[in-house]
């Protein structure tokens, strides 16, 4: 009896996380405009999302293209600073180390519109004009300490005399790093760009304090402004289905690595 | 400087955070020899070993290597190469590629690479290995990869960092067999960092005993065992009887309150010495005109290929000794040493020296405390002074604040009648202290002199 109340529960708690997402996507293959009216199994609110043939015409597609590609580039670049910094934090010593991972935490913990409102505030301070760069450089400042953080159990359990071992052998220390550091240190660094790419990916707090005002549309803001004007746009239904299927992929994948990591080990 | 040097040490010196960890370290390494640098863990031997690598620069103090500094050459320009503790070899290389490693970054033609490794391969026995993953080899062929991997690259000098510490007994055994035949067949100068006093002895052409960031003696082997110069290199080696000792003249030597014929000479008369004696060169006889001492069998414990048996002598002294046929415990024994096996030392130390401040005239400031001492006429507040305090007139108190200095217990003796243990005080000082009492290394104890026992006498007049 015990049993059966536990499985019941496990089985409630996950139907009512889940419930949202399959209903979004269940009536994503319906034509009706309201959302719960089943009228019949179509894929033309895909075809539309694709074709651009729809209300509001391109801005949806532009919006999945910058949140796209904002992502990729600010993945990239925590990808590469938080690599550097991983391998900076590893060597210190004592109560500096704990230190610096203790500051590479606090941004992580943070509430997104505390990180959002300070940097508007800082670049404006600064004079900046607010647009696609003063997003991209925010979201690599709130992507580099999930890189750092990935990154450091890699070179934790790396034998610290690799890298010398290369010296050793003739590699100057920036051939060192190329051939012995970065391979090592690779399965952390693509599951911190993926874990970067995924927060870029749903920000929304950050990325509306930083645009400006040119009118630059991510998905999350454009959802956010859609809904403002009353009713969501029916094809934002398959966009967040096939939005859903990718992260769940990536997720599978980096859940497979970290198991086939933990194998070889 | 000779031309058969390969390495020439000088005046080397390294600090870490203010302590000293080499501390004006020079010798010099024949072209080709089997060098064993040992000793206890923080000697400053593996330190000593990355300064010749390259990954530690000397504070002070030059390396030469064939007559050139190296010591601002980095570890990539060096031609010297490394075998790693713990191996490190490159877990995302297979075999092939991490021997390659150094050849491909020297641009060698692709034939001459495959050439050398396959080479290598078969001097350590791991022909078939080439395509495994270094992850799914054990600890001892992933060593003979890391030895390939450094000797493929021809290194004029090949450093080896206690490589075989992670390895089994048998296996380590088997190793130091062939360590010892690459060494022969490549015919390379081999740098050896080891703890293990019986390793060292088993391989090497030359030790090097070190301690405390200094060297103690270089030899060989044998001299080492059977001559060595100093307590510290006789206790560290092998088991031994160390017994404080008065050479009365030349070949003529008293310990253990006998006297005996040895063959050392140029003491002096009636000196105070230190006298070594291996347990396995005391033997029993039944000839009563052999006889020098007798003893009564207080155990004796059965080690595999010897008894091992502690008696104590007519004089009240307890020795080891290691015979191949036990004898019965509480039975008396006649037994007699060889004049050969009487290694006679000079005595590093005879009594605590310190320099210090009178304070009043029956207080005086030595290593960063106040002592009472007797009153002293002849001195006044603030005198310069030397103390000097025997062994003996040491107390050491087993809680440290009840002491006048806190210190540690840093390393002890048994000298057939008492323990000799050389202390370490909270400021860095070294205090020697004969006792009766028994102390472990690392115990934590206070420190006072005996008023009585501090000899004074006034600096610079």
């Amino acid at each position: 009896m015990k049993k059966v109340l536990a499985k019941a529960y496990l089985y409630l708690l996950l139907a009512m996380l889940y419930a949202p997402l399959l209903f979004i996507a269940i009536f994503s293959f319906t034509e009706s405009r309201v959302l719960g009216n089943w009228t019949g199994f179509s894929t033309k609110l895909y075809v539309n999302l694709f074709s651009g043939g729809m209300n509001g015409g391109s801005s949806l597609l532009a919006a999945v293209e910058n949140t796209l590609l904002i992502a990729l580039i600010s993945a990239a670049f925590a990808t590469l600073l938080g690599t550097v910094a991983a391998i900076g934090i590893y060597n210190l010593k004592g109560r500096k180390k704990a230190a610096m991972q203790f500051l590479n935490n606090i941004p992580m913990i943070n509430p997104d519109i505390i990180t959002g409102v300070s940097l508007f505030l800082l670049f404006v301070f600064l004079h900046v004009s607010q647009g696609y760069a003063t997003v991209v450089l925010a979201h690599i400042t709130f992507c580099t300490p999930y890189v750092v953080l990935s990154v450091m159990p890699r070179l934790a359990q790396m034998n610290p005399n690799i890298y010398e071992a290369a010296l050793d052998l003739g590699a100057t220390p920036a051939q060192a790093l190329r051939k012995v550091l970065i391979p090592e240190l690779r399965p952390g660094m693509i599951s911190g760009f993926i874990l970067a790419f995924t927060m870029s990916l749903d920000d929304f707090a950050v990325t509306f304090f930083t645009r400006g005002t040119i009118g630059l549309e991510t998905l999350s803001t454009y959802i956010y402004a859609d809904a403002r004007k009353g009713g969501l746009t029916p094809e934002l239904r398959p966009l967040m289905t096939i939005i859903f299927l990718i992260v769940l992929i990536l997720l599978v994948v980096m859940n497979m690595r970290r198991e086939k990591m933990n194998k070889t080990n | 400087m000779a031309k058969d040097y390969i390495i020439d040490i000088q005046h080397l010196s390294k600090s870490f955070g203010g302590v000293k960890v080499l501390d004006d370290i020079n010798f010099y390494i024949r072209k080709g020899e089997f060098i064993t640098l040992l000793g206890p863990s923080g000697c400053g031997k593996t330190t000593l070993l990355r300064q010749i690598a390259g990954f530690i620069a000397p504070d002070e103090g030059k390396i030469l290597l064939e007559g050139k500094d190296i010591s601002g050459i980095p570890p990539y320009e060096r031609p010297l190469n490394t075998v790693f503790q713990r191996y490190a070899l490159f877990p995302h290389l297979d075999v092939y590629d991490n021997i390659a490693f150094g050849l491909k970054l020297q641009k060698l033609a692709p034939e001459e690479i495959q050439k050398r490794v396959k080479k290598m391969l078969k001097m350590v026995s791991m022909t078939d290995y080439e395509d495994r993953s270094v992850d799914s080899l054990s600890g001892g062929q992933q060593q003979r990869v890391a030895i390939a991997r450094a000797l493929v690259n021809y290194p004029k000098v090949l450093l080896l960092d206690e490589p075989l510490a992670a390895l089994d007994l048998k296996m380590r055994k088997d190793m130091q067999l062939e360590l010892k035949e690459i060494h022969r067949k490549m015919g390379i100068t081999f740098i050896y960092v080891t703890h293990d006093q019986e390793e060292a002895l088993t391989l090497s052409d030359t030790i090097v005993v070190m301690n405390e960031g200094k060297i103690q003696q270089i030899g060989t082997p044998t001299d080492i065992y059977n001559e060595p110069v100093n307590c510290f290199v006789a206790d560290f080696i092998g088991e031994s009887n160390i017994l404080k000792g008065r050479m009365m003249r030349d070949r003529r030597v008293a310990f253990i309150k006998h006297e005996f014929d040895c063959v050392d000479e140029g003491f002096g008369e009636d000196v105070p010495v230190d006298v070594v004696v291996r347990p396995e060169d005391i033997y029993f006889t039944t000839d009563p005109a052999k006889c020098q001492f007798t003893a009564k069998v207080n155990s004796c414990i059965f080690k595999g290929v010897h008894y091992e048996m502690w008696v104590d002598t007519d004089t009240g002294y307890e020795l080891m000794i290691q015979d191949y046929d036990p004898y019965e415990v509480g039975s008396e024994v006649m037994l007699y040493i060889d004049p050969d096996d009487i290694q006679v030392m000079h005595k590093e130390r005879t009594r605590n020296v310190f320099d210090g401040k009178m304070v009043d005239e029956t207080h005086v400031e030595l290593i960063g405390g106040v002592f009472e001492c007797k009153a002293q006429a002849d001195l006044s507040a603030g005198d310069e002074v030397r103390a000097e305090i025997r062994f003996e007139d040491v107390d050491l108190l087993d809680h440290q604040e009840d002491g006048v200095i806190a210190g540690e217990v840093h390393f002890l003796l048994y000298k057939g009648d008492h323990y000799h243990l050389t202390i370490l005080t909270e400021e860095g000082d070294h205090i020697w202290v004969d006792t009766n009492d028994i102390w472990d290394k690392g115990d934590l104890v206070g420190i006072n002199f005996k008023p009585r026992g501090i000899k004074l006498t006034k600096k610079n007049d």
